[in-house]
């Protein structure tokens, strides 16, 4: 009934109803918490739950969960956990007291409540719950159910990744787990491992064997997608690797019915060939089959599937475009999809299809799009790829750069775009680089500038102002292009001006003195100086309305300059020649700077910006002058009028108190907090509605030349550039014969397009001695950072998992551990428990490992029976002494030996260098043939393989003692 | 990895949540109405993934509730898709035809049976009958 009466309230127009309903219900849960019946406490809890996930905090009845999770029953102990998995969080403090009682339940005969333990633990373990039970769980983790072990190797990731040093005890135990018979726990293990190698792949290079045989033997999606994907992860760091998988996933690629699994196999495919991409001879056909099934999935009806068609397409762009440039219909078509985010994969797509060929064209068809599209989002997304597309790799691929201009100049008449400073800084960009097109640059801002107006229809929020702010800027800084600076400035001083943003004002005051400095650079040596003096009267006339600006920036610059010209102004009326004066203060280029250039400048020797740079004032100083200036405030202050309120302000602070209690349990009250105040006060533009005007005819700024026309203009010239090269070859073929072929061998190759304009300045100003590479990007917060561990490195007795002692001292960080080692009463009782097990592993181990310790081992197997009799400490040195025999050589090799194309299983490697040589050498011949069946031997094999290589022995040694006893007869 | 499922019905209510990394309480709220807007705005038509800030949405329709899953880039977005729903069968086959209250009445169970499928963001069983053991088995134990 509960729940029900709060659906019903949960309607929008019974708000206040709602919160009076909660308030209630809320106190009516205080109340039955209070209670001592544990039923009544857990059907508390239970709403609770409810109530957390509608947004309310109930974190106040922490304890009362815990009491809940404590409860004996099961039924109300799964309630406690449930509350607890979904309130609690790291910060939540009453979790130290829940330690015990996880243990309790870890260690339960109960199934279920090892596994309703090990559900709650994995979304609220914190650190200090980390160390304390990751033994507790590492021993789950061999459970005979299992149930239990696949929720324990699961948890065991969350464990890790709160206490890093829990990794390489339990790792060995993990890698057992990929072995599973049970193929729940197989998979949890190869989860976890997946996702602890995404992370730091190289630690698991050596896993690679192990997986290779999981994949080709498991028949579980679930399972061959994540091990497909940790594949993924781990070929870029051994291109050996992919070489061995290309042939099984293009197996599974042809075979599979799931297409999940289809998915994930061509993705794999193209991570392997990526990596793989030089040095190894054409893999063209598992490109083409990768590329061809993701046309399939592109085809296909089912949006899904053509969403991740293309962005998997997308991948190999990267490495292979000629294969995915073929297609390109296809993603032009995907262009008119109804769905956007399908759009937005094939426009990125098309971001990798460009060439300097098909550029022009395919621009003109995102134009169109543009002018298409509905939501301003898309619009947006489009305005950004096509300048995406033309500005990649330093303009690579535009070869007319007048064509570029006028598009961007097109692009300004977008209303209500979001991205006017991404024009902007194009344009600025493309002003600065290419020197050839200044001039045409300068003619189209200019136009602009004098069409302000147009674009400045709604001023403020209106993100394509910031296109003034290029133009006006490449205008003064071109100005010696212009072809009537005059008009120029008086479009910039326009009283209308006054309404731009502030930064904009700024440039344009300034852009308007380097105006007038190449004004006055026109003029001078002329007779008559009226055009000049006219100029200078012009400043002085409208520069004061800037003066006035509210804009601190504009208002400094206004009236420095406006000092300046009156200074001009009284010089030219004394007929003195200023304009060289003038031009030099905005002499000297202005150079691109790299984004990286200032964090590169090396600080100053003997600078100390910490410094006090005059002597502090002193503390008393300060405290004297605090009183002084409240004195000065508090006198006139009547009092009475004081005491009149203070009455009422008690009310007051009761009633706000109340109302803040209020808008805090209610989560759909909107906080004010100081973050979102600023968003609020930013001049963003995405909260005002904006009007859309659907204009049939698109807004034309008369005198503006349109990108079409360069598309004609572009094939013109191009045409004649081919035919004057085809002029020159035949000169060359005439000349030299032999080398005129590269010229013939395609139509129109890239090669043969020679931009009309080339990009002049490439490299961005550094400071000296500076690389803009060195820097590394890595976020120093990332948990896994920690998890970065040579898992093949032996195990030191220190890094052994605390295991729960009666004494406290025990459950202290590992460095104090190090420390209670060199105690020795501490460390025997500390893991001589741990040790026992970990005993039995290395015996395991080691019976499993090389024969040809074995003589070593009985001698310290003697040893050890000596030292039974002596105190354990000793025997714990005897371990680490062992453990100092790496067993890293040995597996590093196997994957050497695995990865170098024999399809040999490690183990049965490791055994054959071990066998017992045989008594007489074995011939060449059968070498070969025991080299031959060591190819075709599966692990299963292995005993059948080895009493084949006795009796081969056997036989031998029969033929030469026969052969000896021959002849010794015969002699 | 799966960082959270949510069960939301066409008004927006949540009808179930479960984070797998911990979101501060004050901004679930607004993150679930966001998301959720974000998914009720799509059409029939078009595809089930949506990319949300730095994960992905992997949403499915059945009748009047959503049932959406935000996962990291590295997940493979066909299988949770699937995933959805074997969530969805086999909540079917407990409560025989499941219905959008029935979820509300029964949250603790639905609880289980998420906990029994995904465990620490990752799948753990997907076997219908499997998942299923222990909520029986407390049934059982209800019953006796």
């Amino acid at each position: 009934c509960f729940y029900f009466r709060l659906t019903l309230s949960n309607n929008t127009s019974l708000f206040l109803q709602q919160a009076k309903y909660i308030s209630t219900c809320i106190d009516e849960i205080k109340q039955e918490l209070k209670q001592d019946n544990i039923a009544v406490k857990a059907n508390a809890v239970c709403k609770l739950t409810y109530l957390q996930m509608l947004g309310y905090d109930v974190s106040w009845a922490a304890f009362n969960i815990v009491e809940v999770m404590s409860s004996s029953k099961f039924t109300y102990k799964r309630i406690g956990y449930l509350a607890a998995s979904q309130c609690f969080h790291e910060g939540t403090d009453v979790i130290m007291l829940t330690t015990n009682q996880i243990r309790k339940d870890l260690s339960s005969p109960n199934q279920y409540d090892t596994g309703v333990a090990l559900t709650g633990l994995s979304c609220f373990v914190t650190p200090d719950l980390a160390r304390d039970l990751a033994n507790d769980i590492m021993t789950l983790m061999s459970h005979t159910k299992p149930y239990i072990r696949k929720k324990a190797v699961l948890i065991m990731y969350k464990v890790f990744l709160k206490y890093p040093e829990s990794l390489r005890p339990a790792f060995p135990r993990l890698k057992e787990k990929l072995e599973d018979p049970d193929p729940g726990v197989q998979s949890a293990a190869v989860n976890v491992i997946c996702e602890l190698a995404r992370r730091n792949p190289k630690n698991y290079l050596s896993l690679a064997p192990l997986f290779f045989k999981l994949m080709t033997s498991s028949t579980n999606n679930w399972v061959l997608i994540k091990i497909i994907k940790l594949f993924g992860a781990l070929t870029p760091l051994e291109p050996r690797l992919g070489k061995k998988l290309i042939e099984p996933l293009t197996n599974l690629i042809h075979s599979t019915s799931a297409m999940s699994l289809l998915y994930e196999c061509v993705n794999t495919v193209i991570a392997v060939l990526i990596s793989l991409s030089s040095g190894m001879p054409n893999h063209s056909a598992s490109i083409q089959l990768c590329v061809q099934k993701l046309r399939i999935l592109i085809e296909d009806s089912d949006q899904n599937l053509k969403y991740l068609g293309l962005l998997a397409m997308s991948k190999i762009l990267k490495t292979h475009p000629k294969s995915v440039q073929s297609h390109k219909d296809l993603i032009l078509q995907c262009l008119d999809d109804k769905d956007e985010s399908i759009r937005l994969r094939a426009l990125d797509l098309l971001y990798g299809m460009v060439s300097k060929k098909n550029l022009m064209e395919i621009v003109k068809k995102l134009m169109l799009h543009v002018d298409k599209a509905e939501g301003t989002t898309y619009r947006d997304e489009l305005l950004t790829k096509i300048i995406d597309i033309c500005s990649q790799s330093n303009y690579q691929y535009i070869t007319n750069f007048e064509w570029y201009i006028s598009i961007l100049v097109e692009l300004t008449r977008l209303e209500g775009t979001r991205h006017g400073h991404l024009i902007a800084s194009q344009m600025l960009d493309v002003a600065i680089r290419v020197k050839a097109i200044r001039g045409f640059a300068v003619a189209q801002m200019a136009t602009l500038l004098d069409n302000a107006h147009l674009l400045t229809g709604n001023t403020q929020r209106n993100g394509i102002c910031e296109v003034l702010y290029a133009a006006a800027w490449i205008c003064g800084e071109f100005s010696e292009h212009l072809e009537d600076p005059m008009q120029t400035l008086e479009a910039m001083l326009r009283p209308k001006v006054a309404t731009l943003p502030g930064h904009i004002q700024a440039v344009y005051v300034q852009n308007a003195a380097k105006l007038f400095a190449t004004v006055l650079q026109k003029h001078e040596g002329e007779t008559d100086s009226q055009v000049a003096q006219e100029t200078s009267q012009l400043l002085i006339e409208r520069l004061p309305l800037f003066v006035q600006s509210a804009n601190l920036e504009v208002q400094e610059r206004a009236s420095c300059i406006i000092q300046l010209v009156k200074y001009i102004q009284k010089l030219q009326q004394k007929n003195v020649e200023v304009a060289d004066e003038v031009t030099a203060l905005f002499a000297g280029e202005l150079n691109p700077v790299a984004p990286k250039a200032q964090k590169k400048v090396p600080i100053p020797e003997g600078l100390d910006l910490d410094a006090w740079i005059n002597e502090p004032p002193s503390e008393s100083e300060s405290e004297d002058e605090k009183p002084k200036s409240k004195a000065v405030f508090a006198k006139e202050e009547p009092k009475h009028s004081r005491r009149h309120t203070e009455v009422d302000e008690k009310e007051l602070a009761r009633r706000r108190e109340v109302r803040k209690q209020e808008q805090a349990n209610n989560p759909f009250y909107i906080k004010a907090s100081p973050s979102s105040q600023k968003v609020f006060d930013a001049p963003g533009v995405e909260h005002i509605p904006v009007v859309q005007i659907d204009l049939s005819v698109p807004l034309k700024v008369p005198g503006m030349p349109m990108s079409d026309q360069y598309v004609k203009l572009e094939e013109e010239r191009r045409q004649k550039d081919k035919a004057d090269k085809k002029k020159k070859d035949k000169k060359k073929k005439r000349e030299k014969r032999g080398k005129g072929r590269k010229a013939d061998s395609g139509p129109e190759s890239e090669e043969d397009i020679t931009p009309a304009q080339q990009v002049d300045i490439v490299t961005e100003e550094m400071p000296e001695n500076a690389l803009p590479s060195d820097d590394d990007d890595k976020d120093p917060n990332d948990p896994h950072k920690a998890l970065d561990i040579d898992l093949d490195k032996p195990l030191a007795d220190s890094e052994k998992l605390p295991v729960r002692t009666h004494r406290p001292e025990v459950l202290k960080s590992p460095a104090e551990d190090r420390e209670n080692e060199s105690i020795p009463q501490e460390s025997k009782k500390k893991s001589s428990k741990e040790k026992k097990e970990k005993k039995k592993d290395k015996e395991k181990d080691r019976k499993r490992s090389k024969e040809e310790k074995k003589k070593k081992k009985k001698h310290k197997e003697v040893e050890e029976e000596l030292m039974e009799s002596q105190p354990e400490e000793a025997v714990q040195s005897e371990d680490t002494k062992e453990m100092a025999v790496p067993p890293t050589s040995a597996e590093a090799s196997d994957l050497d030996f695995w990865l170098s194309s024999a399809p040999v299983p490690p183990a049965a490697q490791v055994r054959s260098l071990t066998l017992s040589p045989p008594p007489l050498l074995i011939p060449l011949s059968v070498c070969r043939v025991v080299n031959e069946r060591l190819f075709c031997i599966s692990p299963s094999g292995l005993s059948r393989f080895l009493t084949s290589l006795c009796l081969f022995s056997l036989l031998f040694t029969g033929l030469a003692h026969f052969c000896l006893f021959a002849y010794a007869c015969f002699s | 990895m799966i960082k959270f499922l949510l069960m939301v019905n066409k008004q927006g209510q949540t009808r179930l949540s479960k984070y797998y990394e911990q979101v501060e309480l004050g901004k679930r709220a607004a993150l679930e109405a966001d998301m959720v807007r974000g998914c009720l705005a799509r059409r029939k038509e078009e595809c089930s993934f949506v990319e949300y800030k730095d994960y992905k949405l992997v949403y499915r329709q059945y009748a009047a509730l959503f049932i959406v899953v935000g996962i990291t880039e590295n997940e493979n977005e066909l299988s949770i898709y699937e995933l959805v729903h074997n969530f969805v069968e086999v909540l079917d086959k407990y409560f025989s035809r499941v219905m959008e209250n029935q979820i509300m009445f029964n949250l603790d169970k639905v609880h289980i049976i998420l906990d029994e499928m995904i465990l620490n963001g990752h799948i753990v069983e997907t076997n219908k009958n499997r998942i299923l053991a222990p909520l029986l088995a407390l049934d059982k134990m209800a019953e006796s």
